[in-house]
């Protein structure tokens, strides 16, 4: 095909992907939970511009007359879901190089076309915190992403009002991290070097405040420094890989001698330091497997945990950490939190607005509340049973899997090429469009 | 003096506590009347009963049916549930042989320094304390076929346990159930040089192996006894595996291996048993014609890259409706979770396509017929083992209990999991 016609066709077809978004869709008849509040059943929910621009009780809510309407009767409707903790799309953080690299950014490794992500919307994941790995002690910068079809890593971006991708720093202590030099041996020995790092990244603050905008006596820019300056400032929250009681503790110890943010991941001995937790009002992510052990720090992690922590109070989101927990099973684990005494409530919380708010992002995704993103998913029947299936997921007013789509459905279940990186994306159209070019 | 008085007081002691110790345990252990009314009972031998009861006495069975119609004496002890189901059986798991710690001391599923060893015995390593041999029982599993794990071209024996026991002996119930057999890229070398560089390699030393056996059994029947062979332990393994005493567990993935395991066994017409097989579905008419059954991956195992890119939450559901005889398993876990649970991967399959009486199957009777254990355990009938798994709901859901587990009529769990 010419080049003109091309062209020609994906100006077209802007323009009316434009015009879709704007045009109201009107999800209709479902049990809407909207996480913030009480269910609403059946309630309807109207998106117009990819944001939620109305959302009550069915028979109270007009419905606008040039709506695409979407009947929902007989099933759910709840936020797309937030996790936490993700290595989907096979990105690499930190080399072997050292042990703490705050200049390395996940997003220059991450492929969009990683079947991961097609699992991941079949599983109802709209936002992931896309992570490097726990083998050092600071591995990199992570990215906050939206699973909008894609074609490259900006497609997923979430921007700042400065329109700089918003993220996390991954930071990771305990056995993983390790190693030979330049790595740790000893958990003491891990805290010395980040606490050097730190503070080198005080003097460096101080240079710049110093500076007062002067070029002149400016430092030289340093690409680690100014991932950590983010750190201090508050700007990034860092998400931290720990599992002891006592590595537990000492990330707070960290925490309150340099002033970061920090979310606990992982923290599988979180129920033994309960209290000290809630104290420190440390929000928590946690991770639920079949079985305790695989490795020692892990030997006496609970199922038990997520409700242990919402009895103290503790803040409390879920994760997967795929590939450790397959995206399509996310409902699943907080399924099993509400077996070992999370309350329902708390942990549908804990797949969404609770992960919300440790990613910053609250203010637009976790739940259905007017004027946030029109993140949603559409389920056959209760979130918690092992029955329902997602049906639909919706990312900013456009639907990104459907499972009534076989080429959705074989991500959604698997089989003959479920393992296969996809073929590019092309704006508005569907895949086999994309691959006859 | 003094001194050999505290020896002799030490001695008294660990005596006392020693007796105290035997006594109690022969008391748990003393087989008496247990009554498991269930709201629901599946008995797998028929439909389910509603307001069913299960008797046992002397660790079996003695009656299962509508509670209505069977007089439970007083003196039994009761257990009530809303589902009662047979205790389960995990076609495959490695569990006793692998630990939960995951470090080099509780980690014996697998040798890698020589490809091929069938001589490994699964009762020479399998540890009855194992922690999580007490977790998957808090989950309603009785029975595990358990042992050597995939990963070399023949890995070692397996064994079939109950989840209870102080000794392997007290445990097993068949302490030499299949020979395990790896074929695809799991079988390539680790830190050996000997392990199969290719498909096809793996298969010719296989095949290598079978023939040499072969002669070691004709050698065997010479009428010189001068001529016949040295006892060696590899070959009377694979003597068996010849006779058909012992089934192959063909742990592959890849259709092609598939192909590769069924045109092995036709060839020796020897027993095998696939296992995982994820690609089962491309093959199943080939698995149907060849009457073999598969012991379907864990419904959660990870697809990603690889050998198991092709996974799928239906395979269970699309093998069974083919005819072919199929069960589920926990599998092997290199790191977290360390072990996962038959109950949850048959939860799995049950929302991918099977009915629930078709999941529990594949956990309880189909999963006993295919380890050749039918007799003992997998369904709730007379005469078999007085192994029950209690429920306070639908065993699949995620947020049901497992309430209680009885095995050979002793009440081994009560805390609800």
């Amino acid at each position: 095909m010419h080049a003109r016609t091309w062209t020609f066709l994906a100006v077209g077809l802007l323009g009316l992907t434009a015009a879709a978004k704007a045009k109201p869709i009107a999800f209709m008849g479902g049990d809407v939970l909207p996480i913030s509040g009480r269910p609403i059943s059946p309630g309807t929910v109207i998106v117009i511009g990819g944001t939620i621009a109305t959302i009550g009780p069915a028979a109270s809510t007009p419905v606008p007359a040039d709506a695409e309407r979407i009947d929902c009767s007989g099933k759910v409707i709840m936020p797309g879901l937030v996790d936490t903790h993700s290595h989907v799309g096979g990105g690499w953080g930190g080399d072997a190089s050292g042990p703490m690299q705050p200049d390395v950014r996940i997003l220059d490794s991450i492929n969009v076309r990683d079947t991961g992500f097609r699992k991941a919307r079949a599983g109802g994941l709209t936002t992931l915190n896309i992570m490097p790995g726990s083998g050092h002690l600071l591995s990199g910068q992570t990215i906050y992403a939206k699973l909008r079809k894609a074609s490259t890593i900006d497609d997923f971006f979430i921007r700042d009002a400065a329109g700089k991708p918003v993220g996390g720093i991954k930071m990771a202590n305990g056995t993983n991290s390790q190693k030979e030099p330049p790595f740790p041996g000893t958990r003491s020995k891990a805290a010395a070097i980040v606490r050097q790092k730190f503070l080198k990244a005080r003097d460096y603050r101080r240079k710049v405040t110093e500076a007062k905008g002067d070029a002149a006596k400016l430092p030289d820019r340093d690409l680690e420094m100014e991932a950590l300056l983010d750190v201090l400032d508050g700007r990034v929250i860092v998400h931290h890989h720990c599992h002891r009681a006592d590595d537990i503790l000492t990330v707070l110890r960290l925490r309150d001698e340099f002033g970061f943010k920090v979310v606990l991941h992982h923290v599988s001995e979180a129920w033994k330091v309960a209290d000290q937790l809630a104290k420190a009002a440390a929000p928590c992510s946690v991770i639920v497997v079949d079985s305790p052990g695989g490795k020692i720090e892990a030997m006496d992690l609970s199922l038990a945990t997520g409700g242990v922590l919402e009895k103290a109070g503790v803040p409390c989101a879920i994760h997967t950490d795929d590939p450790v927990t397959d995206s399509r099973l996310f409902l699943r684990t907080a399924g099993l939190a509400v077996r070992a005494g999370m309350s329902r409530d708390k942990a549908l919380e804990a797949l969404t607005l609770a992960g919300a708010r440790m990613l910053d992002l609250d203010g637009r995704i976790g739940s259905l509340d007017v004027g946030k993103d029109a993140d949603l998913i559409i389920l056959s029947g209760d979130p918690l049973s092992v029955r329902t299936k997602v049906l639909q997921t919706w990312i900013e007013g456009e639907k990104v899997f459907d499972r009534e789509d076989p080429d959705d459905r074989l991500f959604a279940v698997g089989g003959f090429g479920a393992g296969r990186d996809q073929k590019a994306h092309a704006c508005c159209t569907d895949e086999r469009f994309a691959e006859t070019k | 003096m003094q001194l050999r008085h505290a020896v002799v007081v030490a001695a008294m002691m660990a005596a006392f506590f020693g007796m105290r110790q035997q006594a109690s345990a022969a008391e748990a252990a003393r087989p008496g009347l247990v009554a498991v009314y269930g709201d629901t009972v599946y008995t797998m031998t028929g439909p389910p009963i509603e307001k069913g009861v299960v008797l046992i006495e002397a660790g079996k069975i003695t009656l299962a049916g509508s509670a209505l119609d069977i007089p439970v004496p007083p003196e039994a002890r009761v257990l009530r549930g809303k589902v009662v189901t047979p205790g389960l059986v995990d076609a495959h798991t490695t569990v006793g042989l692998t630990g939960y710690l995951n470090q080099d001391q509780d980690q014996d599923q697998l040798d890698k320094t020589e490809p091929i060893q069938p001589e490994l015995r699964a009762i020479d390593s399998y540890n009855p304390r194992e922690r999580l041999i007490e977790w998957v029982r808090g989950f309603g599993v009785t029975t595990i076929h358990t042992g050597h794990a995939p990963g070399a071209l023949v890995s070692g024996q397996t064994m079939i346990a109950k989840t209870v026991g102080e000794s392997v002996d007290d445990a097993t119930i068949n302490p030499q159930a299949m020979v395990a057999v790896t074929l695809g890229d799991d079988a390539r070398p680790g830190d050996d040089k000997k392990s199969p560089g290719t498909r096809s390699k793996a298969v010719a030393m296989l095949r290598g192996e079978l023939v040499k056996t072969q002669d070691y059994l004709r050698k065997l029947e010479l009428a010189d006894p001068e001529k016949r062979p040295d006892r060696d332990l590899r070959r009377e393994v694979f003597a068996d595996v010849l006779r058909g005493k012992l089934p192959l567990l063909v742990t592959v993935n890849r259709a092609t291996d598939i192909d590769a395991a069924l045109r092995i066994a036709a060839e020796f017409g020897i027993r095998i048993v696939l296992d995982s097989a994820s690609e089962a579905y491309l093959v199943a008419d080939r698995i149907k014609a060849a009457g073999v059954p598969v012991i379907v991956h864990p419904s959660m195992r990870r697809g990603g890259a690889g050998e198991t890119e092709n996974i799928s939450f239906e395979t269970a559901a699309i093998l069974r409706a083919k005819g072919i005889p199929v069960a589920l398993q926990s599998g092997f876990e290199g790191y977290v979770p360390k072990t996962r649970v038959a109950l949850f991967e048959a939860a799995i399959a049950a929302a991918n396509g099977l009915t629930t009486e078709e999941a529990l199957a594949t956990i309880t009777c189909d999963a006993a017929t295919i380890l050749g254990v039918a007799d003992r355990v997998g369904s709730l009938r007379p005469g078999l083992d007085g192994d029950v798994a209690i429920f306070d709901g639908d065993p699949f859901e995620y947020a049901t209990h497992c309430t209680g587990v009885v095995i050979e009529g002793r009440v081994v769990s009560e805390e609800p999991r």
